[in-house]
């Protein structure tokens, strides 16, 4: 088979992922896309908000254009820089401008790692101008109405010092996402995964067990994430507890008396 | 002599003479003198140690210690003596002599105990995983505590402090588990949805009656444990198998089955027993079956239930005033006022401890906060439904708006009598006589220095002037600065120098550099600093104001600098009154409040300084940096009221600081004192320290070292 390399703007998600509505998300989402208005996914860790992305990205028939923002991420790393290539310098478009030019979805995951100085070239886009400066190349890149920006967020874990400034978070229509009610949850592990429903049941009854401890012991309790990897153990044979263990208690903590005790809560379960 | 010849009779004798302080006490010794110097050397050392170091606590325990090792000299190991002698001291501590003088003579109960400890689980060592192990099963947050026997009043599970009739302590262990999700069954499967404290008062044989409850009902929620925790349910049967006759004759085989159901409750279990009361005899209770306490947990529901009433319709009083604000004038009310509220139930749901109700105010949904969702949920344990009477806003008499004002204890108030340790801090002390902790000994509080609105600060900052701003200058230079680097494969940037340089190499045919480019490199001081402020007595006047000025000049380089900084006070009376003044905690921002604290500083009580170590500690401990640094200032030696002179505070401090740089943080001390200062090389070697004799230069001194800590 020959691998193809493509444009990161001219990929188009082709299948339709799985995605199970939680609430009116979709909706939401589709009218502030029609409005022109950037959205801010709020939740914590692994409970869909990526996977949602690329659902709407597929239903909207748009590429989409992932960021994954870190401490390092410069304002250059997005817009865009020169490089000297055979002796002449060209200017090469970040990820941002090039979903800007394309009409694309760009979405900058867990925007706060991002450096602060960082944050402020999304601000003209965020707001009515939609336009992006590009200092360096002396440009100012108009969005197409096609553009969508839409950014993501966990007020859970951050510090103090890495909160979402109120000049970025007013300017976005707030999407709070949050691990789905027992049944659908079951409804989601099953299907990605294959498992029996009964098993994925009590996955999910495992999981809002450590969810309870959750600020007294744990700072998170197990996510959609987690419970698919152990579904996936599970599905490849691995004993539930062995692969509840390993898939989930570990990820939770290193405290060694909440480790037995997530165990404990495991074994009753299973 | 040879280093190895045992010591003789007499040299014992000396050294206990000397231990228990014969001079005064009186004790005679002689005869176990005489039995130890029959001993091996490394023996007689160890007890003799052990000796010296109970004797510390209290002469008589350390007399009746050696009274009674020497007649178990055989029975005993090294590692037992230690054991012994500690938990006698450790008695010794919370009860006081008696009780300690009593672990001592009954060393051969104590024997017995540790072989059971050994093998048994010991609800001390288990308590942490089972409480994360309950609270994890969901509903009300149980707590734990000790008792004879296992049973839970709904609020708190009670164990046994003991474990063992299994064979190892793993087993033991899985016994306690069962115990615990069994009580915690008894509150998620609704035992007390009935009435059990009346009904067993109008029962003609209340005996029988409870004890042929308690068997029925064990048998309904070991249905409801198969279903629900089918895991935990497979050990119990196990343990059952071990321990308990646990085949059923057919009358209760019978029974039991009629129990399976999901939709049995507590009054199935209940007609069950009033059907069979005569012609039933209960079977021998199971072993993690426990008691029940119908008339304890009566009354904690009781108080539980006026509570939560009370806190439910304050709420419910609040979120009606938020709703009826700014609909001036009043629309006409269509519902009478005790109508307004409503729930409904949105869907069935498979867990009936999810709170699935929607609640309705004038007929439109409003969704309740966390807390009383909570509340609700617990009102549904305990009733089994949300009576209407609890769906009215609190009236005008009922209503209490302290309610909604952060309850925060007044640290004061714990003094008013009875004394109690609750909401206090607990810390080990170090003992070094007796070379180990007090366990808890001191209860520690934070308070908040009460601010005073004046002068000092900008009369501070005028006095100083000129050293402030060549401070500000200093820590500016030290900020995280920027570097750019230039000539680097990649970067933000072209380096155009750099590439200039590059084409005219090109043109005389040599190959270009890919170094053409420049890159910002951040340099991050990541650095969190705790400063803890001797309060104590001593520093009243000069040494205070000279404080009180460091610390203005302090914040003012530190604000310029941008590193994450803590300023607290301490100083205590006795141990039980340990206190940490907060001036200015990690979140705080330097400002009025902040600055009137520091004008506020004044001199308290004692010196007491490795509680206030250990404190602030744990407050570096829970900030993100990569390098954490405490410094403390004070003048002088550690002094309290109790035993906290001399040696002991010195080595407490010391030990203080050991525990400091063992958990990362770099520990410094700044002492001003300009005359003892042969004990702080030993105090404060652990870390490092400096001596301020002129006062005057405090102020400048503690920027300054501070500069020098971190660059
Ligand atoms: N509503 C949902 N429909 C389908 N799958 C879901 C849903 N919610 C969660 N999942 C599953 O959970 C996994 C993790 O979700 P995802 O990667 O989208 O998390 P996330 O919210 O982006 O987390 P993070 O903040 O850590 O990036 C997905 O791979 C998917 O298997
Ligand atoms: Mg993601």
């Amino acid at each position: 088979m020959q691998v193809q390399a493509k444009k990161t703007e001219e990929y188009f998600i082709k299948n339709k992922p799985f995605y199970q509505r939680v609430a009116d998300e979709i909706e939401i989402f589709e009218a502030a896309y029609q409005q022109k208005l950037p959205i801010l996914l709020k939740g914590p860790t692994g409970c869909g908000k990526t996977r949602f992305m690329e659902y709407m990205a597929w239903r909207l028939k748009k590429p989409l254009i992932t960021v994954s923002c870190h401490d390092d991420l410069t304002a250059s790393d997005l817009v865009g820089r020169y490089l000297i290539q055979g002796g002449n310098t060209i200017w090469v478009d970040g990820p941002l401008a090039r979903a800007v030019r394309a009409g694309a979805i760009c979405y900058l995951d867990e925007i706060v790692e991002a450096r602060k100085d960082t944050m402020v070239v999304i601000h003209p886009l965020a707001d009515d101008r939609r336009v992006l400066p590009m200092e360096k190349l002396g440009e100012i890149l108009e969005a197409s109405d096609d553009f969508c920006l839409s950014i993501s967020y966990n007020p859970g874990y951050q510090s103090v010092l890495k909160d979402l400034k109120q000049s970025t978070r007013q300017r976005f229509v707030a999407l709070e996402f949050d691990y789905p009610d027992a049944d659908l949850e079951t409804d989601i592990i099953a299907k990605e995964t294959d498992i029996d429903k009964s098993v994925a049941a009590n996955l999910v009854k495992f999981a809002n067990m450590t969810r309870n401890l959750k600020g007294s012991g744990l700072e998170e309790g197990a996510s959609t994430r987690l419970l698919v990897h152990a579904a996936k153990l599970m599905h490849s044979g691995i004993a539930p507890t062995t692969a509840c263990h390993t898939a989930i208690s570990q990820a939770l903590t290193d405290d060694s008396d909440m480790l037995v005790a997530v165990n404990e809560l495991c074994s009753s379960v299973f | 002599m040879n280093a190895k010849t045992p010591l003789s009779s007499e040299d014992i004798l000396k050294r206990l003479d000397i231990y228990l302080d014969v001079e005064f006490t009186f004790y005679h010794n002689e005869q176990h003198a005489k039995i130890l110097s029959a001993l091996p050397l490394t023996q007689q050392q160890y007890i003799l140690a052990w000796v010296q170091r109970t004797a510390s606590t209290h002469h008589e325990l350390g007399y009746q210690f050696m009274a009674h090792i020497v007649d178990i000299l055989n029975e005993i190991d090294a590692k037992t003596i230690e054991a012994w002698a500690l938990h006698a001291m450790d008695t010794y501590d919370v009860k006081g002599l008696y009780p300690a003088l009593e672990i001592i003579r009954n060393v051969s109960n104590f024997l017995q105990l540790s072989h059971e400890k050994e093998a048994g689980a010991v609800l001390e060592d288990e308590s942490a995983i089972l409480l994360h192990f309950v609270h994890g099963l969901s509903g009300r947050k149980l707590k734990l505590e000790e008792a004879e026997q296992a049973y839970t009043d709904t609020e708190t599970i009670f164990l046994p402090a003991l474990v063992a009739p299994l064979k190892n302590k793993k087993e033991n262990f899985k016994l306690y588990k069962v115990m615990v999700a069994y009580c915690w069954a008894q509150s998620r499967f609704g035992t007390y949805l009935i009435n059990l404290y009346t009904e067993v008062e109008n029962s003609e044989y209340p005996e029988k009656f409870i004890a042929l409850f308690h068997a029925v009902e064990t048998l309904r929620l070991e249905h409801c444990l198969a279903r629900e925790l089918p895991g935990l349910y497979r050990q119990l049967c196990e343990i059952k198998s071990q321990l308990d006759n646990s085949t059923l004759d057919l009358q209760w085989q019978a029974i039991s089955d009629q129990l399976q159901s999901e939709i049995c409750t507590a009054n199935d279990t209940l007609d069950i027993v009033n059907q069979y009361l005569n012609q039933l005899e209960p079977f021998t209770p199971y072993c993690y079956q426990g008691l029940l306490q119908p008339e304890i947990t009566a009354s904690v529901i009781q108080a539980r239930i006026n509570e939560e009433k009370k806190q439910l319709k304050n709420i419910l009083r609040k979120m009606q005033d938020d709703f009826d604000e700014g609909k001036e004038p009043k629309p006409p009310q269509k519902m009478p006022a005790n109508e307004r509220f409503d729930l409904k139930e949105i869907k069935e749901h498979s867990s009936q401890q999810d709170f699935t109700m929607e609640l309705t105010l004038d007929d439109q949904p409003i969704a309740p906060p966390e807390n009383a969702k909570n509340l609700m949920s617990s009102i549904l344990q305990d009733l089994g439904e949300i009576p209407d009477e609890y769906l009215v806003a609190a009236g005008d008499g009922e209503y209490d708006p302290s309610f909604f004002e952060e309850k925060e204890e007044d640290p004061d108030d714990v003094w008013k009598v009875p004394y109690h340790e609750e909401g206090a801090f607990l810390y080990n002390e170090w003992d070094f006589k007796r070379q180990n902790y007090r366990k808890n000994w001191c209860a520690a509080r934070e308070k908040v220095v009460k601010p005073i609105y004046d002068n000092f600060v900008n009369n501070t900052m005028s006095k100083h002037g000129k050293l402030i701003k060549h401070l500000r200058k200093t820590f500016e230079a030290m900020r995280d600065d920027n570097k750019l680097l230039k000539r680097q494969t990649n970067g933000d940037e072209i380096d155009i120098d750099a590439y200039v340089e590059a084409l005219a190499d090109t043109e005389d045919g040599s190959e270009m550099t890919d170094r053409l480019y420049m890159q910002m490199q951040r340099h991050e001081r990541n650095i969190a600093v705790c400063f803890m402020v001797d309060m104590s007595g001593s520093t009243k006047g000069w040494i205070n104001d000279a404080e009180r000025e460091a610390l203005v000049l302090l914040c003012e380089s530190l604000e310029s600098l941008g590193d994450r900084y803590a300023i607290y006070g301490f100083s205590g009376m006795a141990r039980k009154r340990c206190e940490i003044y907060t001036i200015k905690a990690f979140d705080d921002n330097y400002d009025e409040e902040v600055k009137a604290r520091i004008s506020g500083i004044e001199p308290k009580d004692y010196t007491r300084m490795g509680f206030a170590i250990r404190h602030l500690n744990k407050k570096l401990l829970d900030i993100e940096a990569k390098t954490r640094i405490l410094i403390t200032i004070s003048d002088g030696k550690p002094d309290d009221y109790d035993s906290y002179r001399g040696e002991y505070g010195i080595e407490d401090t010391r030990r203080a600081l050991v525990e400091t740089r063992r958990a990362g943080i770099h520990p410094y001390c700044i002492t001003i004192d300009s005359e003892a200062k042969d004990y702080l090389p030993h105090m404060y070697g652990v870390a490092a320290y400096t001596v301020i004799d002129e006062i005057r230069e405090l102020p400048l001194k503690v920027s300054d070292i501070y500069r020098r800590l971190t660059t």
